[in-house]
């Protein structure tokens, strides 16, 4: 529901490090603890370049899991739901490893043709 | 959903069905890549801050409560409000899309209450962000204020994506609302300090499960404070009180 919000804080941020030239691709970084739909973030994306600098400028997201490891026991656990339990023994005394990413990772600035 | 696959480099992603995009960038002759690794709510974080540092000079500890519409955040915050009384000076920042209903509720109360409405955003937001908090600060007094409660829009999703300088989150959860919820929004249940659970004076005419919702709550936040009231009766509500105007013992969090 957000996700227009968030179109606009990369659309923000991208513009700093494109200077003078285009950007072909921008690569966003979020983790499956984050309540981002993909398909919205796209479409909002498609909706707010469309007639700026960045018209045309591809957004792709690199998909994190969310991963815990067990204080109690040590494994370690790749989540399928959003629920913080250790899959060897239960124990819901976990440390989130990864999921929480929510960054822009980088950008593709158009190569020169000279 | 998108298709998702992998590159040669060995990044992953995932495009919207109907187009693929230009992969010109993965192969040899592509443009220059620049990595950023920055968060993407920088510029909301750097508001946030301000906003932080604008509490910490003012002596004003703010509280982020955020619920479902309709889970009795407004109603809980008159109960507050009247409850509280002399004990402590209070202040709202009602956040809501459209219309000043709920400020208009409050008002009266003989606390300052600033309303921002978030339809002056793309829409209607459908949260308060750090911007739209501070747009909102300078209606009120903060040098005279001991706590500061911002009324977020009633949302489960996105408020708890967004960091508003607040030292403190709450959210009203109503047993209306079914055991599952901290299982469906594990984002908001998890980013919370306290959650309050309210119109506990309905349980006996609800088939509602409060061991299997606290057992679920438990699953995604196990370090929350869990409070149990009625803002229509004003059950638990000394509970809510004392930890509200312990607030400020709470470190300040991102």
């Amino acid at each position: 529901m957000h996700e227009l919000a968030l179109c606009e804080a990369i659309m923000g941020s991208v513009a700093r490090y494109a200077g003078e030239e285009r950007l072909d691709r921008v690569t966003v970084r979020i983790g499956h603890f984050r309540q981002v739909v993909p398909d919205s973030l796209l479409f909002s994306w498609e909706l707010l370049t469309a007639g700026t600098d960045l018209s045309g400028c591809e957004l792709v997201i690199d998909h994190v899991p969310a991963v815990v490891d067990c204080r109690a026991c040590g494994q370690r656990t790749t989540l399928q739901a959003p629920i913080l339990l250790c899959q060897g023994c239960d124990s819901s005394d976990v440390a989130l490893v990864s999921g929480e990413e929510f960054l822009i990772s980088s950008v593709d600035r158009r190569k020169q043709v000279s | 959903m998108g298709r998702f696959h992998r590159h040669p480099d060995g990044t992953m992603h995932e495009h919207e069905p109907r187009n693929v995009g230009d992969h010109s960038g993965y192969s040899e002759t592509g443009g220059e890549r620049v990595v950023v690794l920055e968060t993407i709510l920088a510029e909301n974080d750097r508001i946030a801050d301000l906003n932080r540092a604008d509490f910490a000079r003012a002596g004003v500890t703010t509280i982020n409560l955020m619920s479902s519409p309709g889970a009795g955040k407004t109603s809980l915050l008159k109960r507050t409000i009247t409850a509280i009384g002399g004990k402590a000076r209070l202040g709202v920042l009602e956040g809501d899309i459209a219309t000043s209903l709920d400020a208009d509720e409050l008002d009266g109360l003989g606390v300052p209450v600033s309303l921002v409405n978030t339809s002056a955003g793309f829409g209607g937001e459908c949260h308060l962000d750090a911007t739209m908090v501070r747009s909102g600060l300078g209606r009120l007094p903060l040098e005279e204020l001991d706590v500061l409660i911002i009324e977020n829009v009633g949302n489960l999703v996105c408020p708890a994506e967004f960091d508003t300088g607040q030292h403190a989150r709450a959210m009203v959860y109503a047993v209306t609302e079914g055991e599952e919820k901290p299982l469906k929004y594990p984002v908001m249940f998890r980013a919370c300090d306290v959650v309050v659970v309210n119109k506990v004076d309905l349980l006996p005419h609800l088939d509602f499960d409060l061991a299997r919702f606290l057992d679920n709550l438990r699953a995604v936040n196990p370090r929350a404070r869990i409070i149990q009231l009625s803002a229509r009766t004003g059950e638990g509500m000394d509970d809510w009180c004392e930890w509200v105007l312990r607030a400020p013992t709470v470190a300040p969090r991102n």
